[in-house]
């Protein structure tokens, strides 16, 4: 009516799905010969959505008419789905070669899931929240059952479509009931409406929220709503599991994150005792289920949902410190997840994929170099300090106790507890073991780069944290409303 | 305003009937006509409301091609619906407890409506700007709020939709090795001297 909106904010979804749509073409026209190439371009252009998100999103901005928003909080956590998706598709190339299961359509998808990522960050309104989380998942239904001539394959995808389904509809129903109670489903209308009846909302309030963030909690994978994690994570194609264990992860929880904030703020006394509870839950059972996993995309998939747990803990707060400390685990999370997953992804005997855990036995003895990074990656994922895993939860706990959640903070570090012994029960078997089969000599050129940058980073976070911490605290004052 | 009224609860009953129908039906293909009679039923709803669009729109997408679709599926997956009910009684005390608990809830909530009346007309309107305006017609309206204000959600839900595609097609999709395709171009071009040798045979010779 009045000229085209502003396109500037959402500049690098624009880049990408023309991108994505032009490897479509290019993909069903020279075939699956030409699959490699798509890869690389596909890395390119999240490289280059990247850049553009940095450079030049802007810090204030909603537009489409008030569906979609850019801000410091946006851009951070967009940049951490974008570093996470290119990583783990980088991270493919390799297994690809092995496994000749090359498809052009992998690198598309991963691209159609990064975008419904960076809608849903961005989302500014129930509506486009929704269609984002559908644009994510739908891509990531179809990755987890890609190899499917093997049974496990298809069953974890076909267990992740209906469950994933469900959670949809749960989430649906809360955001009907908000519309029903409010009347509006822009996020800034709908703070308004909360905060008119602050303190006591009506109980539709209370029953939609509850709905959402059991939606929400679902693409999180916190417990009550983890079963499907387990075994999807287990089922599906090792790079696929990469991938969703870094970017699909990180950016529900910027969703949640920016839902509980902004238009649920009013509301922070009736959700927090949820999150609460969610955080308990998952720390609990993510460390106690984990202890008896001999698969080790089994064991990763409790670990992460422990790591949900924690990073919970932060958003418990309910704080720009406690949204900080959230931020920053995030972060930490994400390399610690694509070096582990990059060792793995090196896991095989006789060039055939192993995943037990006790393949792993005697590394230290064949692969030092490998089985080093990895020990850095279990001692970070335990909290052990210097490492970088230590201040991510050092972030966390510290918000949770300075907002006086005291039993959270001392239930998170007693389940970190037994949770450090699963992973150092990993160390000692790759130090004091006696190796049955040694893992394969080779090891892919882009796996070791990824593997040795990201031990290298969680080395030396401890050194030079700055740039990391003043980054989460300028996207979290912005998710407040300040600077 | 009786007749109206008369039809909102005829259209009503019948809609929840044939809802509670299609769970209930033990054949598969008659829980989907019981769909189809309930997306009929919705259109008449709408056009209690004026909404004549939306409700040729249903009729149209829905009963026209989702639900036929739906029977297509349903006569061709042999699937034995009586086995997998087998289990429901064991389950009904748990599932019936909870959607006991569930309406109870809901209808406190109901109970509670009375937000949405101070809520509305104040900070929850966002679309006042496209108020019903007399001298536009329904149809002209939908389009102005789905391909001019809600065109960015209309684009990603098309992007939804090609993702489907894509999905569908690269899991079912698949390359088999020994299929006889038939080439038209490649028939229409073949010269004769491909198909017909000639050959000299000796006079008693034989081949």
């Amino acid at each position: 009516m009045n000229g085209l909106p502003n396109f500037l904010p959402a500049l690098p979804e624009i880049f990408l799905v023309l991108t994505v749509l032009g490897l479509i073409v290019y993909g069903a026209i020279k075939g699956e010969a030409e699959s490699r190439f798509i890869g690389y371009i596909a890395v390119l252009a999240l490289v280059v959505a990247q850049v553009l998100e940095m450079s030049l999103s802007p810090a204030h901005s909603v537009t489409f008419n008030g569906l979609f928003q850019s801000d410091r909080y946006s851009i951070y956590m967009k940049s951490l789905v974008l570093l996470g998706s290119a990583l783990s598709l980088i991270l493919s190339f390799d297994f690809q070669d092995h496994e000749k299961s090359e498809r052009f359509e992998y690198p598309i998808f991963v691209l159609f899931a990064t975008i419904g990522m960076m809608m849903m960050i961005s989302a500014n309104d129930l509506i486009s929240l929704y269609v984002g989380l559908e644009l994510q998942s739908l891509p990531l239904y179809v990755l987890a059952a890609m190899r499917r001539d093997t049974v496990k394959s298809s069953e974890a995808g076909l267990k992740y479509f209906v469950l994933g389904a469900l959670s949809s509809g749960l989430l649906l129903y809360g955001a009907s009931l908000l519309y029903g109670f409010t009347g509006t489903t822009e996020f800034s209308g709908l703070a308004a409406a909360f905060s008119e009846s602050s303190g006591h909302p009506p109980l539709g309030v209370i029953f939609g929220l509850v709905f959402l963030l059991s939606g929400l909690a679902f693409k999180i994978s916190a417990v009550p709503f983890h079963m499907w994690t387990p075994d999807v994570y287990e089922g599906a194609p090792t790079p696929v599991t990469a991938f969703f264990a870094a970017a699909p992860k990180i950016a529900a929880m910027a969703l949640l994150v920016r839902v509980l904030v902004g238009p649920m703020g009013p509301l922070t006394a009736q959700w927090t005792q949820i999150i609460v509870f969610l955080s308990l839950a998952s720390m609990i059972l993510g460390s106690f289920a984990a202890l008896n996993q001999t698969n080790i995309k089994r064991l990763m998939a409790y670990s992460s949902i422990a790591h949900v747990g924690f990073a919970l803990v932060g958003l418990a707060a309910g704080n720009v410190d406690g949204v900080r400390g959230v931020l920053i685990y995030m972060t930490i999370y994400l390399f610690m997840t694509i070096g582990t997953f990059a060792i793995i992804l090196n896991m095989r005997q006789h060039n055939r994929m192993v995943e037990n855990i006790d393949d792993l036995a005697g590394l230290s003895k064949t692969h030092p170099m490998m089985a080093a990074a990895m020990a850095i990656f279990m001692f970070s994922m335990a909290g052990i300090p210097p490492l970088a895993g230590f201040f991510g939860k050092l972030y966390v706990f510290l918000a949770a106790v300075n907002a006086g959640l005291y039993t959270l903070a001392i239930i998170g570090v007693l389940t970190s507890v037994v949770g450090a012994f699963y992973y150092i029960r990993i160390i000692k078997l790759m130090y004091f073991d006696k190796p049955h089969e040694p893992i394969d000599r080779k090891v892919g050129r882009d796996n070791a780069i990824i593997l040795t940058a990201t031990a290298l980073f969680i080395l030396l976070f401890f050194i030079y944290p700055r740039p990391i911490i003043s980054a989460a605290t300028v996207a979290s004052t912005s998710l407040f409303g300040g600077g | 305003m009786i007749i109206s009224a008369l039809a909102f609860y005829l259209f009503a009953t019948l809609i929840v009937a044939s809802g509670v129908m299609v769970i209930v039906s033990r054949n598969p293909v008659h829980s989907v006509l019981f769909l189809i009679l309930a997306f009929f039923n919705g259109a008449g709803l709408f056009i209690l409301l004026g909404a004549e669009f939306l409700a040729m729109i249903l009729v149209v997408v829905y009963v026209g091609a989702v639900a036929v679709l739906f029977l297509f599926v349903v006569m061709m997956l042999d699937i034995n619906f009586v086995k997998l009910r087998e289990g429901f009684l064991n389950y009904l005390p748990v599932g019936g407890l909870i959607g006991l608990i569930l309406l109870i809830e809901l209808l406190m909530v109901a109970g509670g409506w009375a937000f949405s009346a101070q809520a509305v007309p104040g900070p929850g309107a966002p679309l006042s700007a496209l108020a019903p305006d007399p001298g536009v017609s329904n149809t002209l309206a939908i389009g102005k709020l789905i391909y001019t204000h809600y065109f960015y959600l209309f684009q990603a839900a098309g992007l939804v939709l090609l993702v489907a595609m894509i999905g569908a097609i690269t899991l079912t999709l698949r390359t088999r090795k020994g299929v006889r395709k038939q080439n038209i171009a490649h028939q229409v071009s073949v010269n004769a001297k491909d198909r017909i040798e000639l050959k000299k045979v000796k006079i008693r010779g034989g081949v």
